[in-house]
């Protein structure tokens, strides 16, 4: 924040109509709910999965708490198994998938390409009402006697067990489309609203992650919504079709479910890469290495993400060459996803690298989704992955990738866009405060649990042998390390809703269109004039609109960096003048 | 390491499967510890000294590029070749493998020899190649030995089987690790690994006998069969009803809201239709044991009698 732009032309220039801005130029509840603005509805997906996230949260920290030490400590089976069940729906159906793309997606997609909105205002809005028509649905279901069944209402059990699995598959029905009308509105967007040159190769990488990710929704997410009817129809018709005591095939609902739910977890990660690449870049002031690789990487991950889910099905009983094919596509995964790492980490390189709140979360990232990704390809080793299944190991796998990836680059996003998102600093020391207290907590939580796994600790277990209760003590107290941190960015992120400091145009220094030409707080059609790109997303040696001069010279400490904004493509007007002159 | 990350091995595959793991382990740390070194050194080495810096941009190296496409490319074949080896061999059943039947429900386990002894505690004889031959009577359940590295999904439509051979005399955990409801983690058994003159006294010993009173009969049912797992003895609350004070009870309510007398004709028809009268406060979750022998139920039943010192009324 040291290199604040108080004269900036831009501030300069949003001086006229400081009153006006997305915020406040129309005011009311009413205004907020029947908004078609992507910023707006960005923010109302924030306050939903805020709450979500927060909910899941806290039975994240009860499951902690009751897993402390071996037997019954503050709830019976009963009980932990539907805490665990809720735990896994919310945190995945209802604040995973749709986190970045609809919180961040939302606000930050259409400024970076230089467009007013999405490309469906309505469709955007109607993504967030049907979302919340899943949640009141999942509420339904804990009304009608909650659920046990695990996030992956595995049959015959989940057949068998009654209580709210009903309206629980039928809120994951509905939230679906949610997911989907925000995917279809994104690739539309993306192939039809870029601003003038900006080509395929000048998208800002958070774009071409959502792009990937928005692909994966449109064509897996049905599956899900196919799935959850046939539950349904099976349960109220008895139609055989899962449950063996009518003719059905268990095993075949976890190719169905799978078949959604693995690519489910690149449309919780691919987002996340996107974050990152931004992050990386603008923090050590570097192009993107191999930015053609990075932005391709996720194409193939979205594609060879549809080809691996039966390596959920090493045990299940599926024959013993789908395994191994399965196996081998879920390796060709892992090379994409390295490719990606070493590229971050060769930007940094010669960069001018400055560790804000955002970047320590960037390298957080790298950091834990490292471990993430080695620890997935352990599990994707046949022979090793008999042991490994199903125990504690894959539990920290995939909270190494889900939170430690996703999650993590959440925080760093809305770190970095919080002062476009609410022209407020947020307190930059309890930042990292908060984000070391994330680093630490997440890793005292979940390596433990990696040593639990492979030393054969099952999941989903309320009870433990005594011989895992010290990592289990262990993992517990690092959930309170990280509640402590989650809790802190809650607190600071409100106070400086109210009290924050005011945000300039562009407090990082970067060179993406939402910083360089949109003013401190966005104005309702996000731009005063279409930007007309002329350089790369993270071309900072040429981006002299945002550093001034054209040598690259510092020019002095007590002089600030001037933002100018990239010159305006040339209006109807100025063309229709050229023509007839 | 292994000792760090792994439980005891005791199997003819855990070796096998160790070694691979350890593998992947430390060519992960290696590779995680350089990627976090290079890392944390640009940040300092390159840490932001003056607002204004303004780097000059780095050229992009195709060759880094292709050694990082290629070299990963290498590892990650070598070690699902090495993988796919192992999995065919814990896949591959040697042909005199020793059977034992494995029925699992909610929630225990039962194990059936060749010549029909069941009992709750899998017993194998060491240094012999073992066989399952699983089936669930409800739900899904998985089949899990950290000790000997096997693990297998147990089906209720289809039989599925694991084979190992233990190495080491001892007891291991039994552990079910497909979700299977309330009590999935109670769902858990024994292996005892003993020699084979142990194993082959053992189940001639436990092979029941014609000549055992009833009571007796019943009395090895009740842990051989599993009862256990969810009816106590002494009156503590589990799964299912206690058989404390249970035979000759008055107004037992049902979950209908019906009443029954607990008389023998009552216990028969639980343990045979169990779906048909489900206690008031308990779950329908009891399979029916309708493969139990006249004289089984019959012993089962003069089993529950002696937990109680009441007669029903006689009308």
């Amino acid at each position: 924040m040291s290199t604040t732009t108080q004269d900036a032309p831009v501030e300069d220039e949003a001086h006229h109509d400081e009153e006006t801005n997305y915020l406040n130029h129309d005011t009311g509840i009413w205004s907020w709910l029947a908004t078609k603005d992507h910023k707006r509805i960005g923010i109302l997906y924030c306050i939903s999965l805020a709450v979500v996230f927060l909910a899941a949260g806290i039975l994240a920290l009860f499951m902690r708490a009751e897993l402390s030490a071996p037997g019954e400590t503050i709830m019976g089976n009963e009980t932990y198994n539907q805490v665990f069940t809720m735990h896994g729906i919310l945190m995945v159906f209802l604040f995973l998938v749709p986190s970045i793309p609809a919180i961040l997606g939302n606000f930050v997609l259409p400024m970076q390409i230089g467009a007013k909105d999405v490309a469906f205002p309505k469709l955007n809005l109607a993504s967030w009402y049907v979302y919340m028509a899943g949640a009141i649905l999942t509420i339904a279901a804990l009304l009608t006697g909650g659920v046990d069944t695990g996030w992956t209402f595995y049959t015959p059990y989940s057949s068998t067990t009654g209580g709210g699995v009903l309206w629980m598959t039928a809120a994951i029905f509905v939230a679906g489309f949610a997911s989907i009308f925000t995917g279809l509105n994104f690739i539309v967007t993306v192939h039809k609203m870029r601003a003038p040159g900006m080509t395929w190769n000048r998208l800002p990488l958070f774009i071409w992650g959502i792009y990937a990710t928005s692909i994966v929704q449109v064509l897996a997410t049905p599956v899900i919504g196919i799935t959850m009817v046939l539950l349904i129809l099976e349960q109220t018709m008895q139609i055989g079709i899962f449950d063996p005591a009518l003719g059905g095939d268990p095993v075949l609902f976890q190719h169905f479910f799978w078949f959604y739910s693995h690519p489910a977890v690149y449309i919780m990660i691919l987002p996340a890469f996107g974050i990152l690449s931004e992050l990386i870049a603008t923090f050590s002031r570097s192009r993107i290495f191999g930015y053609r690789a990075i932005a391709l990487s996720s194409v193939a991950i979205a594609m060879l993400g549809f080809l691996v889910w039966g390596h959920h099905m090493f045990v299940s009983g599926q024959s013993a060459i789908s395994s191994i094919v399965f196996s081998l596509i879920t390796y060709l995964i892992g090379i994409p996803s390295g490719i990606k790492v070493f590229n971050w980490v060769a930007t940094l390189y010669k960069g001018s690298i400055w560790l804000q709140t955002p970047m320590l979360y960037a390298l957080s990232f790298l950091f834990l989704f490292t471990i993430g990704g080695f620890t997935g390809i352990m599990v994707g080793v046949l022979a090793v992955d008999v042991q490994l299944h199903d125990t504690y190991y894959v539990v920290s796998h995939f909270h190494y990738v889900m939170m430690g990836g996703s999650v993590v680059a959440l925080l760093g996003g809305m770190h970095y866009w919080w002062p476009k998102i609410t022209g407020r600093m947020y307190n930059e020391t309890l930042g990292k405060i908060a984000a070391g207290l994330v680093f630490v907590g997440f890793n005292l939580t979940f390596f433990p649990q990696l040593v639990l796994g492979s030393r054969g600790m099952p999941r989903r277990y309320a009870n433990y042998a005594e011989r895992f209760a010290g990592l289990h003590e262990l993992s517990t107290y690092g959930s309170w390390v990280l509640g402590a941190g989650l809790f802190l960015i809650l607190g600071y992120a409100l106070w400086s809703l109210a009290y924050g400091e005011e945000a300039p145009a562009n407090p990082w220094g970067a060179t993406t269109l939402e910083w360089t030409n949109v003013a401190a707080i966005p104005d309702h059609h996000n731009f005063k004039r279409t930007p007309l790109v002329t350089r790369g997303p993270y071309d900072f040696h040429l981006a002299d609109e945002v550093f001034g001069g054209g040598d690259g010279e510092a020019l002095g400490d007590d002089v600030p960096r001037i933002p100018e904004p990239a010159p305006s493509a040339p209006t109807e007007d100025d063309t229709a003048a050229s023509a007839s002159a | 390491m292994g000792d760090f990350w792994l439980p005891e091995a005791a199997s003819t595959m855990a070796p096998e499967v160790d070694s691979l793991f350890n593998f992947v382990t430390v060519v992960s740390t290696i590779l995680l510890v350089g990627v976090v070194a290079a890392m944390l050194w640009f940040v300092y080495r390159y840490r932001r000294q003056d607002p204004g810096e303004r780097p000059a941009p780095v050229e992009e190296s195709k060759l880094l590029e292709i050694s990082w496409i290629v070299i990963p490319t290498i590892l990650v074949l070598l070690v699902f070749n090495w993988g796919f080896k192992s999995f065919i061999k814990q896949k591959t059943v040697p042909p005199d493998a020793y059977e034992i039947r494995v029925q699992a429900r909610q929630w225990s386990w039962t194990f059936e020899y060749p010549n029909g002894v069941t009992s709750d505690t899998m017993y194998v004889p060491a240094n012999e190649p073992v066989k399952t031959t699983m089936s669930s009577s409800n739900v899904l359940h998985s089949f899990f030995v950290p000790a000997f590295r096997v693990k297998q999904d147990v089906l209720p439509n289809r039989y599925s089987s694991v084979w190992f051979e233990a190495t080491k005399k001892g007891t291991y955990d039994v552990f079910c690790t497909e979700y299977c409801g309330l009590d999935h983690s109670e769902m858990d058994a024994a292996v005892k690994v003993v020699s084979r003159e142990r194993f082959d006294q053992w189940l001639k010993e436990s092979a029941t006998p014609t000549d055992i009173p009833l009571p007796r009969l019943g009395e090895q049912l009740y842990s051989q069969q599993g009862c256990q797992g969810c009816h106590s003895l002494d009156g503590s609350d589990m799964v299912g009803p206690t058989w404390q004070g249970l035979y000759g009870k008055t107004g037992h309510e049902m979950a209908d809201g019906s009443t029954v007398t607990v008389d023998e004709n009552y216990l028969r028809t639980s343990i045979l239709q169990s779906g048909d009268k489900i206690v008031q406060g308990y779950q329908n979750v009891m399979p029916s044991y309708s493969n139990l022998s006249e004289r089984e139920v019959a012993g089962l039943v003069a089993f529950i009698k002696e937990q109680s010192d009441q007669e029903p009324p006689q009308n």
